[in-house]
């Protein structure tokens, strides 16, 4: 921590700077009005709202099975979960109880390895905004190992209209199985190679340990959710606390923050809490991929989606944090309202808390630790 | 359960709906929220601002959770357009961006805020779109909305 | 060692005209020549920096750019023209220049980086008798002119009219400063045992004696400092501050697009080479073989390969190989923050330089009584 000199000694000028809406590292189309004295921050406010497309009033108009392509579009990164998250929160207000095993079991493996590829592109470009760029290309080089996986399976690689309420759009291809466990053993070796390269490289380490403390209290006051939260030491996780879907029946554990570089809540920890996580999701696929049933992935979609009066919300434990949706519905096939949270808005809005007294090259390095998607944030 | 423990504490003001949410008065609205902060529900997961076609009124919903005791509690306020709420940005700070986003989009106005402005919108924007009245500008700073969407939607 | 310029003196001298005529016109010869040499190595550098760069990242770099007909295809050498291909594109580029920005400083700035390393050349060695100028304060003159790319780097930034250019160039102000002094600590340990500091004479010490790196573990430590150093004056990562890349978009180098880009892009390659030319010479033996090392009673002549021409191959190749160890260090580490630079320097850096001039004025005493 920098101390801001005393103004009266001294008389330097405050600078205002701006990271502006085009910039390499601001993660997508973001604004931050930085006031600074000299190097150390005082003041970060954030803009947004560059990439708003009026989603929720869209849903207001469009039916419930059409909104589904968009919450694709809300964070792009990790289109399986806003789906995932989206059907639940449908058959929730549907009352729909019991789902065919199959089609739990395949939106458990799809979103696992969607939240392997959120991470991975959360690592890497962590690290490029650090400055190493190597690490970015080999995380990128996997992950399109696992959008080939997803093509093959939707057919399409970003943006997936897959997983609808009430079941799934069609059936996994016949090898996908096969082609999946392969990929988790190629895989688990390449997390000791980023292990290697960044992990425990000193001058990354001195990038990001101490730098950045997010405090347990503050973090719950603002509303953060996901691996930011967890590396400040607690360990909630929707798959554990409150299971949707069958995560009752995997053995996983939950990674938190343990202050092993520096202290407990630093850049570093929830860095790693990433990482380790894309362990655990290893683990979960392990066991889905074995026990996999048949069955009918399209039997229970109901014909016309029109739930009775009512409101609803719902909860779902995406790659960035927690997703929650609340719906209201007024009897007819189209939402009243359908609100969405999503977890990077209120991680982003932590961001003047734990950068003032830091220089700009470690608000960048903070920024890339709170992994936002400017998609979700402006929905 | 904690919904019978606000009944409890504040008997008439307070009303219990189907779905197991409390609906506050907002002239009470102060008073209760800091009783609900300081019987533990620390964590404010979402605002949401709806409109109810009827009378011009809108509605608020709160959702809160207690990390401690791992509960779920639900609050609406329900009260015309042109009323003022009390903002609870001081107490819970996830509520400030999310104050901002209601009065943006639907037009709430919360007394007691520390930077109400826009933030979803460009700062200049007429009108408050999410509200079920709301109609398209025809100009926006000199240029024409246009009316014939055939080809882009 | 005689130098070029008086080689080319005493040639021409047949023609009987005045010292100082003739000079004027034997001077256009070197001056072509470096600039030559400039050009060809950062073409060369560039390509080998994205090769380098492209296998490292686990992908193949140019490919498809071939160089009249030979193309390459396939194999290694795949895109060999890309850098001829940048080189017309840059110079066919608009020139943009902002309209708030100082137009005459702007301008300027490039060349005054141009200038610092091309006056730079003049003292580096090439081999036995293949120096452009003999001076006799060959390390002295070599530190000194280094350092006038810093106000060309200063007056870019200001010139810009850019915060974030600013930014960059205090940054890289700063930096570079502070960085010669542990060059030139480094350098004063060789100097201190050679006794001269003509490039010549370092490299004469070398071939009687031994290389410097292996000559007391204090010059050992004093290659590694000097290495990183010149790692920072040359603004490379880890030591990119200036234009670190996911911060400043291209530091101080921002508006400048077209010609002046390249002006810089070449002075920075030549930047580096200069500095391996110099590590080379001071601390790896400059153009002596390494194979004199292993004497194993083979005939001298025969095994070491000494003489002028094979003498630039050697001290090539320890530059080459002293750029592709720069080059693997920018695609491996992320690059320091500018106080943990500051911190490396002055609290780090400069404490071993000083130790090592100690124990190294020590080691030369005692040493000399027991080892000569």
């Amino acid at each position: 921590m920098y101390k801001i000199l005393d103004k009266s000694i001294i008389g330097a000028d405050e600078m205002v700077m701006n990271m502006g809406p085009q910039h390499p590292s601001t993660h997508g189309v973001l604004r931050l009005k930085i006031v600074t004295d000299g190097e150390i921050v005082s003041h970060i406010e954030p803009i947004i709202g560059y990439l708003h497309r009026c989603f929720e009033k869209h849903c207001e108009n469009l039916s419930y099975e059409q909104i589904v392509p968009f919450t694709d579009r809300c964070d792009y990164l990790a289109a399986m979960h806003m789906a995932h998250g989206y059907s639940i929160a449908v058959e929730k207000l549907l009352g729909i109880e019991e789902l065919p095993e199959r089609v739990e079991y395949i939106r458990v493996i799809l979103a696992e390895f969607q939240r392997i590829a959120s991470h991975l592109i959360a690592v890497g470009v962590f690290g490029l905004d650090v400055g190493a760029i190597t690490p970015f290309t080999w995380t990128l080089r996997d992950r399109e190992r696992i959008i080939d996986l997803f093509e093959s399976v939707t057919g399409s690689r970003l943006l997936y209209n897959y997983i609808w309420p009430g079941g799934l759009a069609h059936d996994l291809p016949p090898n996908f199985v096969q082609k999946a466990s392969d990929f988790l053993d190629y895989f688990e070796p390449q997390i000791e190679e980023y292990n290697n390269l960044l992990t425990t490289n000193k001058i990354f380490i001195e990038r990001s340990a101490d730098i950045g403390v997010m405090p347990v209290d503050v973090a719950i006051n603002y509303g953060v959710s996901g691996p930011t939260l967890r590396g400040s030491g607690i360990a909630h996780d929707l798959r554990k606390d409150e299971p949707y879907s069958i995560y009752k029946k995997f053995d996983f554990d939950v990674p938190v923050g343990e202050g092993l570089m520096g202290t407990v809540g630093d850049c570093w920890d929830r860095y790693y809490v990433k990482v380790l996580e894309m362990k655990e999701s290893i683990k979960i696929l392990r066991q889905a991929l074995k026990t996999i049933p048949d069955g009918d992935v399209k039997s229970a979609i109901p014909k016309k989606i029109r739930p009775k009066k009512g409101e609803v919300y719902s909860r779902y434990e995406t790659a960035r944090g927690d997703l929650g949706l609340y719906i209201r519905s007024g009897g007819k096939n189209m939402p009243s309202r359908l609100k969405m949270r999503s977890p990077a808005f209120c991680n982003l809005s932590v961001l003047n808390e734990i950068s003032a007294g830091w220089m700009i090259s470690d608000v960048i390095s903070i920024l890339g630790s709170l992994d936002i998607v400017l998609g979700e944030i402006d929905r | 359960m904690s919904e019978n423990f606000l009944v409890k504490k504040f008997k008439e003001k307070v009303e219990l709906l189907e779905n197991n949410s409390i609906l506050v008065n907002i002239n009470d609205w102060k008073e209760i929220s800091q009783f609900i902060f300081k019987s533990k529900f620390d964590y404010l997961m979402c605002i949401t601002s709806y409109d109810l076609e009827v009378d011009n009124k809108i509605g608020l919903a709160y959702n809160f959770f207690s990390t401690t005791k791992k509960e779920y509690l639900e609050v609406r306020l329900e009260f015309n357009s042109t009323d003022e709420i009390f903002s609870i940005a001081e107490i819970w700070r996830a509520a400030d961006w999310h104050e901002r986003e209601a009065y943006d989009l639907m037009g709430v106005v919360f007394d007691g805020h520390p930077d109400m402005k826009r933030i979803l919108l460009p700062d200049d924007w007429d009108g408050h779109p999410l509200r079920k009245d709301w109609k398209e500008p025809e100009y926006y700073n000199g240029m024409p909305v246009p009316k014939d969407k055939t080809y882009w939607e | 060692m005689t130098s070029v310029v008086d080689s080319l003196l005493n040639l021409l001298s047949f023609t009987g005209l005045d010292e100082s005529i003739l000079l004027i016109l034997v001077l256009h010869i070197p001056a072509l020549s470096i600039f030559l040499v400039m050009v060809v190595n950062a073409t060369v550098a560039v390509y080998m920096e994205r090769k380098v760069a492209a296998f490292m990242q686990d992908r193949l770099g140019p490919m498809e750019v071939g160089l009249f007909g030979f193309k390459g295809g396939k194999k290694f050498w795949g895109g060999i023209g890309q850098t001829i291909a940048d080189a017309i594109k840059l110079l066919t580029k608009e020139d943009i220049v902002p309209d708030s920005a100082d137009k005459k400083l702007m301008l300027l700035a490039p060349f005054i980086i141009f200038i610092g390393a091309f006056l730079t050349f003049i003292a580096v060695p090439f081999s036995q008798n293949l120096v452009v100028s003999d001076f006799n304060i060959g390390v002295f003159y070599i530190m000194a002119m280094s350092s006038v790319g810093v106000i060309g780097i200063i007056i870019a930034g200001w010139s810009s009219n850019n915060k974030w250019s600013l930014y960059g160039s205090m940054r890289a102000a700063a930096q570079i400063v502070s960085y010669e002094i542990p060059i030139g600590l480094s350098l004063l340990l060789v100097v201190l045992v050679v006794g001269s500091l003509n490039l010549g004479d370092i490299v004469q010490w070398q071939a009687e004696n031994r290389w410097f790196i292996f000559h007391s573990p204090f010059t050992f430590v004093a290659f590694f400092i000097f290495f990183i150093s010149v790692v920072a004056e040359t603004n490379r990562t880890p030591f990119d501050i200036p234009e670190a890349e996911s911060e400043l978009v291209a530091g101080w180098m921002t508006e400048y697009s077209g010609f002046k880009w390249a002006i810089f892009f070449l002075s920075e390659y030549a930047n580096m080479m200069i500095v391996s030319i110099v590590a080379s010479v001071v601390f790896l033996g400059g153009w002596l073989s390494p194979l004199a090392i292993i004497n194993v009673g083979i005939p001298d002549s025969w095994m070491i390969f000494d003489g002028p021409f094979i003498g630039i191959l050697w001290l090539m190749s320890k530059a080459i190989f002293l750029i592709f160890v720069m080059m693997w260090f920018r695609w491996t580490f992320p690059r320091l923050r500018v106080d943990q630079l500051m911190y490396l320097c002055w609290k780090v850096f400069i404490p071993f330089c000083l130790a090592n001039l100690f124990f190294v004025s020590i080691w030369e005493l005692i040493g000399g009584l027991f080892f000569k």
